[in-house]
């Protein structure tokens, strides 16, 4: 039964891919970001439920932080990027300097 | 069939369906709220699988917290709807073909995936049969003597991370004062001709606001 936790986990990872890869803001692509970290927290939890062991529910208590500091200097960046040239295209900041 | 599997389908297809529609919206509000509804579903895969502790910080720090400073962001920024792109430089097929090559891409990661974890449900499941599965750790105590003892380290550093990560999103979203002067004054400044202003809307008035 813990097997298809695993495919679930495995969909909800490809979503979070496919939005990072088609979508054109920069706001929905951190939350696709969001998805995969959380497809991987679900892969935790039931490897942590297989074995009996508690280690897999506190990965996912450090996953969940780095996820929250990620999303700090993620929109700090982004309301940077957004104050140079007014759009959240990340075609639109395709020049390192200027 | 047992109640486990049927809650198990009715939570994965909700988290699956919501996620679908967080990268079908084409308003960033909209995705940011779908988004908690994806998380409101995983928090109840998480029951099912013995973490009640994961679930609850599921919502209080992903749904409660990280959600509400994307929809801040979402707001502050006015970005109500994407960018069409149409008036760019560059042909709109190049884009097209990007998306479908994009798109491409995960569709072979998903089939890779299951086809990786069917190919090793066959040999006998990636966690064995459930007739032997362990009884589970769901209690807080022992979560928390594991995570002050054996992971106190980690822990620790964890702070630290958050920290560095606080003082880093201050300098990035902090604006660059070009004169030590007007550095000083920052709430009666004018925008200057270097720097866009925002406009962004307060109710029915229109403030200015530089930020």
């Amino acid at each position: 039964m813990l097997n298809q936790y695993l495919i679930l986990s495995a969909v909800l990872f490809s979503i979070g891919t496919l939005g990072v890869f088609v979508r054109r803001n920069l706001i929905t692509i951190l939350l696709s970001i969001e998805i995969m970290l959380n497809a991987v927290n679900l892969t935790f939890v039931a490897a942590g439920r297989a074995y009996g062991a508690v280690d897999g529910q506190i990965i996912v208590f450090f996953v969940m932080t780095v996820a929250a500091a990620e999303a700090a200097v993620g929109l700090a960046i982004v309301i940077a990027l957004f104050r140079h040239r007014a759009s959240l295209d990340p075609d639109a900041f395709t020049s390192l300097k200027w | 069939m047992l109640p486990d599997q049927i809650l198990f389908y009715v939570l994965g297809a909700l988290a699956v369906g919501a996620s679908l529609l967080v990268i079908g919206q084409k308003n960033p509000i909209h995705s940011v709220l779908w988004l908690i509804a994806s998380f409101a579903g995983l928090s109840g895969l998480y029951i099912l699988l013995d973490a009640p502790f994961v679930a609850v910080i599921q919502i209080i720090i992903y749904a409660g917290a990280i959600m509400v400073l994307f929809l801040f962001v979402v707001m502050l920024l006015n970005a109500g709807h994407e960018d069409t792109g149409e008036d760019e430089a560059r042909p709109v097929s190049v884009h097209r073909s990007a998306i479908r090559f994009g798109a491409l891409l995960s569709g072979v990661l998903v089939v890779e995936l299951v086809w990786a974890l069917v190919s090793a449900g066959t040999l006998g499941g990636v966690f064995g049969s459930t007739a032997t599965l362990p009884p589970a750790v769901s209690s807080v105590r022992t979560i928390g003597r594991a995570l002050f003892t054996d992971y106190a380290f980690a822990f620790e550093v964890t702070s630290i991370l958050i920290l560095v990560a606080m003082v880093g999103a201050v300098v990035l979203a902090r604006r660059e004062a070009t004169h030590p002067a007007q550095a000083t004054d920052t709430g009666a400044r004018l925008p200057g001709p270097a720097e866009p202003a925002l406009r962004v809307e307060v109710g029915d008035e229109q403030a200015e606001r530089v930020f």
